[in-house]
């Protein structure tokens, strides 16, 4: 019996191919969009992690020199005082134009050290430890940070670990000091274990058991000298997970709507196969078919289907997340300094997840269709009109739904702090918004009614009316899909022309310039001042901060500045108050993280001056910033480095400038930019980041469309009884078409118009509270009117395309399909 | 032959046996690259010889002591101090090719503790020097005292012990072979190689149980070489022996891999302090227990012979599981004497698998 139920349930499809496609289609683009996002976040996030890993040990507690560098001497003082510790060398370093970030650390004590040794000698090869150690020296690094790698590295010994984090190479101390020329520098000194020194007996008191495996103490700490302090772990580094989980969170958000977006798709279909196959069901109860069986051969039914279309989603996936990653890689270290493997490794958690999202979907989706079999007694005959009173009630229950979620939201946003915050907000009021949409559709298009005046507006109002069941679901889809694109879309280009404008006053002088040693520019300077032009030299010191390290740059007072410098608010005369040396500029990250305002005190190191005089925008950068005047600069770092300056010149004299710095003093082209050169670059690697939003607005749009598209085709069956009394008054096919064609536009319309407020809504979250809590700075909203116009136009021509198809059958459609509707009532 | 350079090698090879083709720890490998050789045209120089010798690949500084506390309980203590060039000569910063290591061990009947320390040359973190006064030293550990090396104050910590000991001795220094140079295989492999064992030792441990007083004997040997080594020898048994007489025995046996004959050689010191060297294959040593250490079958009691001196004597391990568990495993502990002649002194073993 079941057997035979089951192939009957089954020989619907074949002759309903057009809604299995819908069907597959649906589930398909819903698993794909998700599994690709999921594709991505999970390859940037397995390549965090095993940085992490690496980092997690380099980042632990260490002493530090808040005002710079630690001497060696420092280390080997501390080590002979039974300090157990290891020292690290940082640096970036640079040739002909090529540089990569270099990790010194003593191979010997590192606990590091053992995670480099090359995969198939793992436990250890003195061929390993020797080339590490001897001139000229190896490095280690990732398998695909080799093509960073300067040219003249490239004759060390190269070692590939996955281990080692992108982006940077892992040396012993002794080549990065060589490399660095930094030969008494040490960056930090990570405490193996917490360890203070050894008490030795020898000391007047002598030291109880287990001398060493105390924590550092207040008598150990208390014996630092005075520049070394104790830095808890994770502080020496930016974690990148911070800055891009929003991101991520981003790329969620929009996989996640996609996938609801698909669903609507599906529950469209599966509803209307269970409407069609009513009587096939009847005929099967009367055959004396148990309800429980027929409902788990449906359950079948859908699991074969679900599991196929979840096949043909990952596959998809695969190829969205493979074509999308370079540009997420891109993205990720461009703007937020994350390395990610560009290579996309298949994992078993995003199929697995991909399955699990795709069955669970499909049952949702089903869930209403059952429920509808279950509730409905099987004998009744589809009535759009009765189905339609039901709805209304629901329709209410649904608006008070949707202001509760929207209420929630808004709650949420006072009350949970942050990103969670933010996108709980987003959540309630997106959700809460789609929920209210058909009782406000329902509520204006019976005021149209009421207002129409002859019979054919009547009529027209009225069956969008009872259209409306049929296609609610889809046209919530589409108000998803346009108040994202709104949303996205404003911050994205509120993103774009603000980083316009600060890269235009950040980059005010002409030419950029880094001598290749302090000498070399100081001579370079000299000599350019001496032809008249103004060199502003671009100095600065990484000092510690509480909120991490910082960069102070030390400005030289100039009309560039004055009238350039991107300050955001700023208290009386701060250009003058900054050349005396009274106060600091901090970066907008640097302020909200510290909690600074103009007129208070920002914690340096002493000798730096530390009233506030004005906060400036520096979008993009993870790490804090501040300014101090180029004299208080050298006052309190005089050694600092004299390598890099700017110049402001006429148009003229660009290229003989350049031409003099790479003939007379050798300076390679590398070294000199161009400011207009570095910002096209600047905003090529800004645009990278929004070809995936962009990417993911038009699939968005695209599978909303298509979710209408399915709504009507579904509709049509039900739809003939409706019109074919409209024909018999003699109203003509064309017309209806027209009609038809009108109706759908008219409610894409209205969606549209309804999706504006929302979309608005959003893109002032994502600005305003999202980006704040995520980057630590807030972006003006500028407002896109036309582009506004241009998704409306683009919504209409998608529900157009969609009824065109319906349409063109009604058109076609012979009178005798027509006339057959009034035999079948009989 | 105080077998320990071979372990410095190994600081290179963080690998667990110490016995490889080529000898324990690479020492077999041949010497070149520009590494110094000793040689018996030159004799030693002190206090110049005290101090380090970074054209030669390998050197140790060694002390190893028995001691008694005030109710007769027996401990022994090991301070060392090994360098390994990875090229001849020394430079500034971390562009020294020298590498450190230091050992420290303390040793009860019951119990066996070990430290180590790894160190780069060239910064100031661990070294040798001679003037005005001698010092050695890695991170917090000690050996310092007079240029002459007579008195000498040692201290090293580990995490469940420390110790802080002065040695003090009038006896002149003993040099092992052919004045200082010491042959250590029939192919003519050899090292610089001499050693001073009179060392009267006070001080304290401090052990987990508490404060340990403690009094008696310390040896220092002092070698240096760029092969020691031939490249079939895979491990050395060696042996330093106090005798009650006031005579002294240093012996060792490095054992052929490909089972020939083993190479055995040694210096009988007088009990006026006079060094004799022995003659090839004078000095005989037989294991008589086995000991499982460490997961491994190690002789912890030998049977050891000198027929030319009447010496026909049983060798024990005071603590059988003094299995030195550290970057390169090896045993190293005090062993109590007994036969016809009674005393005390320290065992090393190396590549045993």
């Amino acid at each position: 019996m079941i057997r035979a139920a089951l192939h009957t349930l089954l020989s619907y499809w074949p002759r309903h191919r057009f809604q299995l496609f819908a069907l597959i289609a649906g589930l398909a683009l819903a698993t794909a969009l998700w599994s690709a996002v999921q594709a991505i976040n999970g390859q940037a996030r397995q390549s965090y992690a095993q940085a992490q890993v690496f980092l997690q040990q380099l980042d632990g507690t260490s002493l530090v020199s808040p005002g710079g560098s630690l001497h060696l001497s420092d280390y080997v003082t501390l080590k002979r005082q039974g300090w157990k510790l290891t020292p690290v060398l940082e640096g970036h370093y640079r040739n002909a134009g090529q540089s990569i970030d270099l990790i010194g650390i003593d191979i010997l004590t590192s606990p590091q050290a053992a995670r480099l040794f090359p995969a198939e000698s793992r436990g250890g090869d003195p061929d390993f430890l020797r080339a590490m150690l001897r001139e000229p020296g190896g490095i280690v690094l990732h398998p695909e940070t080799e093509k960073l790698l300067p040219a003249v590295l490239k004759e060390m010994q190269i070692f590939r670990s996955e281990a080692v984090p992108l982006g940077l190479a892992v040396a012993d101390i002794s080549v990065v000091s060589r490399l660095l020329k930094r030969p008494d520098d040490l960056s930090r000194l990570i405490l193996l274990g917490d360890t203070p020194p050894d008490v030795m007996p020898s000391d007047s008191q002598p030291a109880g058991s287990g001398a060493d495996m105390r924590p550092p103490d207040t008598r150990a700490l208390a014996s630092l000298p005075a520049h070394i302090k104790l830095a808890p772990g994770g502080t020496a580094r930016m974690n990148p997970g911070t800055l891009t989980e929003s991101f991520h969170l981003n790329l969620t958000a929009f996989g996640f709507l996609s996938f609801i977006v698909g669903l609507f798709i599906v529950q469209g279909t599966i509803g209307l196969a269970m409407e069609q196959r009513r009587g096939l069901l009847r005929t099967l109860r009367s055959l004396g078919l148990p309800f429980a069986q027929m409902i788990l051969i449906l359950v079948i039914e859908t699991t074969l289907i679900a599991v196929a279309s979840a096949f043909i989603g990952l596959i998809l996936g695969c190829f969205l997340a493979a074509s999308l990653l370079p540009g997420v890689t891109a993205t990720l270290s461009g703007l937020y300094g994350a390395e990610v493997s560009g290579a996309l490794s298949l994992q078993p958690a995003w199929i697995l997840s991909g399955l699990a999202m795709t069955l669970a979907g499909a049952s949702l989706a089903s869930a209403h269709a059952f429920y509808t079999l279950w509730k409905l007694p099987i004998l009744q005959a589809p009535s759009t009109q009765a189905r339609g009173q039901r709805l209304l009630q629901s329709y209410t229950a649904w608006a008070v739904a949707g202001i509760a979620l929207s209420l929630g939201g808004v709650l949420a946003l006072t009350l949970v702090e942050g990103l969670i915050g933010g996108f709980m907000f987003l959540g309630g009021v997106m959700l809460g918004a789609a929920l209210l949409l058909p009782y406000v559709l329902w509520s204006v298009l019976g005021i149209a009614q009421a207002w129409a005046r002859a019979p054919l507006m009547q009529w027209l109002w009225a069956d969008a009316r009872a259209q409306l069941p049929g296609l609610s679901l889809a046209l919530m889809a589409l108000m998803l899909a346009l108040a994202t694109n709104i949303g996205v879309g404003t911050m994205v280009s509120s993103f774009r022309l603000t980083f316009v404008d600060w890269l235009d006053q950040r980059l005010a002088a002409d030419l950029y310039v880094t001598t290749l040693d302090d000498a070399q520019g100081t001579e370079v300077q000299a000599w350019l001042r001496q032809q008249g032009l103004t060199v502003l030299p671009i100095r600065s010191k990484k000092v510690q901060h509480s909120t991490g390290q910082i960069q102070i740059y030390g400005l030289r007072d100039d009309k560039i500045y004055r009238d350039h410098w991107p300050v955001i608010s700023a208290g009386p005369d701060i250009w003058d108050l900054l050349a005396q040396g009274r106060g600091v500029l901090v970066s907008e990250q640097l302020a909200r993280r510290a909690g600074l305002q103009i007129g208070a005190h920002i914690d340096l190191p002493t000798g730096w001056p530390s009233e506030i005089l004005g906060i400036y925008a520096d979008y993009g950068n993870p790490h804090g910033q501040a300014m101090v005047s180029l004299p208080q600069l050298l006052k309190n770092a005089p050694d600092v480095d004299n390598l890099r300056f700017a110049l402001r010149l006429d148009p003229g004299q660009l290229k003989q400038v350049i031409n003099i710095l790479q003939e007379r003093f050798e300076i390679p082209r590398e070294n000199i930019t161009q400011s207009d050169v570095a910002k096209a670059r600047s905003m090529a690697v800004f645009d990278q980041t929004f070809l995936i939003t962009d990417a993911l607005k038009l699939l968005t749009l695209a599978v909303a469309s298509f979710a209408i598209f399915t709504s009507l085709a579904t509709l049509w069956n039900q739809r003939l009884p409706q019109l074919a009394p409209v024909w018999a008054m003699g109203v003509r096919r064309r017309s209806l078409a027209q009609i038809d064609i009108l109706r759908s536009l008219l409610m894409a319309g209205l969606t549209a118009v309804l999706a504006l407020p929302l979309g608005l809504l959003l893109s002032w979250a994502l600005l305003v509270v999202i980006n704040t809590a995520a980057f630590g700075w807030r972006l003006p909203v500028y407002l896109f009117p036309m582009d506004w116009l241009a998704l409306v136009v683009l919504a209409l021509l998608a529900a157009g395309l969609a009824a065109l198809l319906p349409a063109w059958r009604l058109f076609r459609i012979s009178p005798n399909e027509l006339l057959k509707v009034f035999s079948s009532e009989r | 032959m105080n077998a320990k350079p071979l372990i410095i090698w190994l600081v290179l090879c963080f690998a667990g046996p110490a016995v490889n083709a080529q000898g324990f720890a690479g020492l077999g490998t041949t010497a070149a690259e520009g590494f110094a050789q000793p040689s018996p045209d030159l004799p030693l120089v002190f206090p110049r010889d005290h101090g380090a010798h970074p054209d030669f690949r390998i050197e140790w500084w060694y002390l190893t002591a028995n001691l008694t506390d005030a109710e007769g309980r027996r401990y022994g203590v090991q301070w060392t101090l090994f360098r390994s060039a990875l090229a001849p000569g020394e430079a500034e910063g971390w562009q020294s090719p020298q590498i450190w290591m230091g050992h420290a061990a303390v040793t009860s009947a019951r119990q066996h503790f070990t430290a180590e320390r790894l160190a780069r040359g060239g910064i100031g973190q661990a070294g040798v020097s001679i003037a005005p006064s001698f010092q050695a030293w890695i991170d917090d550990w000690d050996m310092a005292g007079d240029a002459g090396i007579g008195q000498l104050d040692i201290t090293a910590a580990g995490t469940e012990f420390s110790y802080a000991l002065r040695a003090r001795t009038q006896e002149p220094l003993i040099l092992h072979g052919a004045a200082g140079y010491s042959v250590k295989s029939t192919e003519g492999q050899a090292s610089y190689y001499y050693a001073q064992p009179n060392y009267q030792v006070a001080g304290t441990l401090t052990l987990p149980s508490g404060l340990v007083e403690v009094t008696g004997m310390g040896w220092l040997d002092r070698e240096w070489s760029s092969q020691p080594l031939s490249q079939d020898q895979n491990g050395w048994d060696w042996f330093s022996l106090r005798f009650d007489s006031g005579e002294k025995l240093m012996g060792f046996v490095l054992r052929r891999a490909d089972g020939g004959a083993d190479f055995r050689s040694g210096t009988w010191i007088t009990a006026n302090g006079t060094a004799q060297p022995l003659p090839p294959g004078a000095f005989q040593a037989e294991p008589l227990t086995q000991s499982t250490v460490a997961g491994r079958q190690l002789p912890t009691r030998w049977q050891v012979t000198l027929p030319q001196r009447d010496v026909s004597v049983t060798v024990e391990a005071l603590n059988p599981q003094s299995w030195m568990d550290l970057s390169f495993p090896y045993w190293e502990g005090p062993v109590e004497v007994s036969g016809s002649h009674s005393g005390s002194g320290y065992l090393e073993m190396t590549g045993y698998e």
